[in-house]
């Protein structure tokens, strides 16, 4: 089917879709909110700025046009290679995070568009067990990069994620090295990576895909480490200090390209998109760098400037 | 002793071993998180001096500074030029605190893709040796992008056109590990882990228990045959009787035979399509749900590792 019919599809059902909205209490200012303030405000605090977690859902809808997502392999589940029992099994596990989330696994992948910007956007969902990364993130963020780069897309990744899922083993650490691959096919159709980093992105998720964007936003506060700082307190017996791994002071090491608030966020990914957007990525199929199409077609144009600012010469200028 | 010498036979036992215990009990399980991180291992420069007739390690990342958690440099095996890489464990208390316990930190990542970099200009093959609990965790660490270092680690291996042929040879931890582990061929010591996670982290996270590491090996499952089976790992190098401990020569002779082999193999292939390879490697590691199936997904394959 194509994604034209699914969207119309998509369209068609029910639309706008109902998002839970739930009312709430800022943990940083004690100012209190409806369910619709929440949502209303992008679930940031009007009074003091912080952002509270947002569901994959919720945040396709934040980003794209209103009710204008369609998304891509939701039918993907986890299996339980190992057997794996904790203090609970991993099956049940599995099947109460289906069941409380409404959500299939920890990440949401659709095509939308960001400000008029076409994109594939790869959105965690820290809600569904820690967004932690099983072979079904790996597998739906590496679908999502072949889909994209086909397409000739860029690709939006929101990251927010305890790191790789140990009830997986081996094969979850294995989805870092499946994903990091991935995005060389968005490499190779010279095509954008934009990643945001929500609260938290730490773990296999944060030294694999999420830290390998093109362009790397951070939302305000948002812990971004790939060793959290309980376990680095425990192994080192440093005392960190309290704003240790949040966007802030990653933008002072030089980890993050900026600290971007939620309620400018779309607007951000749209205009770097736009920025970066080659004049063949509206047509079909070429993947031409834009080097390229500047000497092709920058060739005549500059022939023609010279010729306006030095009169009867358009050669020679470095005589 | 013949037979561990010449690796064929041998391995055809592990096989069997591997095939006959499709459940390894919690002794045997304890017993291979034990064998793998032994005081008497051999480690990263103990292969290293003992497979390359001149070696010469390169220092620093050109950056910040040389992390002695991870050594890299060219050696001459079987009289050809090899890049190998490995986090190195110290021995003694004091060695232990200079190698900071094997776990790496960015500049030990860094100092690996820069010697990458060069092999690969040089149409140099790379082996890595793994061995490490994890990369590691510190702030000064995280400042200077632990994650973006390992991230790019692993970008790196999977984009060289040179064979590419990793080994853990002790403990396999997290990404730390994995930093080191995107090859075209993946071998793993009998004795040794490959794992998402140590068992005394996962015991401390999982169970809210320190003291529950025993119990989290046996969930995990990080022994050798086990990653033979999900797919993880080519092939399983088979260790002298009683463990590679025990001597460091043989250890050292059977891994040698087996990257000759690896290397030789992989030579033979056309750079494009070995990396095809590579990436179809990785892609195909994770299984799904069977929607018709229910959980109970078996991973991985039936037959023997190649002898
Ligand atoms: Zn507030």
């Amino acid at each position: 089917m194509s994604v034209d019919r699914l969207r119309q599809l998509a369209h068609r059902d029910a639309r706008p879709r109902k998002i839970k909205a739930d009312a709430g209490t800022c943990p940083k200012c004690d100012s209190h909110y409806s369910a619709d303030e929440m949502q209303r405000n992008l679930r940031v605090c009007p009074a003091c700025g912080h952002h509270f977690p947002v569901t994959a859902r919720e945040r396709m809808e934040q980003l794209g046009e209103p009710g204008g997502y369609v998304e891509l392999w939701p039918e993907l589940r986890a299996a339980d290679p190992l057997q794996f029992t904790d203090l609970k099994p991993y099956a049940e596990r599995i099947a109460d995070a289906e069941k409380s989330t409404g959500m299939g696994e920890a990440i949401v992948c659709a095509e939308l568009e960001v400000r008029h910007q076409p994109a594939v956007a790869a959105v965690m969902d820290f809600t569904f067990m820690g967004c932690s990364m099983g072979a079904v993130v790996g597998e739906k963020f590496a679908r999502a990069c072949d889909y994209a780069a086909q397409k000739g897309l860029p690709l939006i990744v929101v990251a927010a994620s305890g790191g790789a899922r140990m009830q997986e083993g081996t094969l979850a650490l294995m989805q870092m090295a499946k994903t990091v691959i991935a995005l060389d096919a968005l490499a190779e159709a010279r095509v954008p990576v934009v990643v945001v980093l929500a609260h938290p992105t730490t773990g296999g998720v944060w030294a694999s895909f999420a830290s390998l964007g093109d362009v790397t936003y951070a939302e305000p506060g948002a812990l971004i480490a790939f060793s959290g700082p309980r376990v680095i307190e425990e192994t080192t017996r440093e005392v960190l200090p309290e704003d240790f791994g949040r966007a802030e002071a990653q933008l002072r090491n030089g980890q993050v390209d900026d600290v971007v608030d939620r309620r400018e966020l779309a607007e951000r990914i749209g205009k770097v998109l736009h920025i970066l957007r080659r004049p063949e990525m509206e047509g079909n199929g070429s993947t031409a760098s834009p080097a390229l199409q500047w000497a092709q077609g920058g060739a005549q144009k500059v022939k023609s400037m010279v010729g306006r600012i030095r009169p009867g010469s358009t050669d020679g200028e470095d005589a | 002793m013949s037979d561990r010498k010449s690796g064929g036979r041998f391995v055809r036992k592990v096989a069997d071993k591997v095939r006959r215990t499709p459940e390894a009990p919690e002794d045997d399980l304890w017993e291979s998180v034990q064998l793998a991180r032994h005081a008497e291992r051999p480690y990263t420069l103990d292969y290293i001096n003992r497979l390359c007739s001149e070696f010469e390690e390169m220092h620093g990342d050109r950056l910040y500074g040389d992390d002695a958690a991870l050594v890299a440099g060219f050696g001459r095996f079987h009289d050809r030029p090899v890049a190998f890489i490995g986090q190195q464990k110290g021995r003694d208390t004091n060695e232990r605190t200079y190698r900071n316990f094997g776990m790496a930190g960015p500049e030990g990542y860094r100092k690996a893709m820069r010697v990458m970099e060069i092999a690969n200009r040089l149409g140099i093959p790379v082996v890595t040796l793994i061995d490490t609990p994890g990369a590691f965790p510190g702030a000064s660490a995280e400042e200077r992008g632990q994650g973006g270092a390992i991230s790019r680690s692993i970008q790196m291996m999977w984009r060289l056109d040179v064979p590419t042929v990793a080994v853990v040879i002790g403990e396999g931890s997290s990404g730390g590990a994995l930093g080191l582990g995107v090859a075209d061929r993946v071998l793993m010591l009998e004795n040794s882990t490959y794992s998402v996670i140590s068992p005394e982290g996962a015991s401390a996270i999982l169970w809210r228990d320190a003291s529950k590491a025993r119990q989290a090996a046996q969930a995990f499952k990080p022994t050798a045959a086990n990653c033979y089976r999900w797919g993880v790992v080519d092939a399983v190098v088979p260790e002298p009787e009683g463990g590679a401990h025990t001597d460091h020569e043989q250890a050292a002779e059977i891994l040698d035979q087996y990257l000759y082999r690896a290397l030789t193999e992989l030579s033979s292939i056309p750079a494009a399509d070995r990396r095809r390879a590579r990436r179809e490697r990785f892609r195909k590691l994770g299984p799904l749900r069977d929607p018709e199936g229910g959980m109970g997904m078996a991973a991985g394959r039936e037959t023997p590792p190649p002898g």
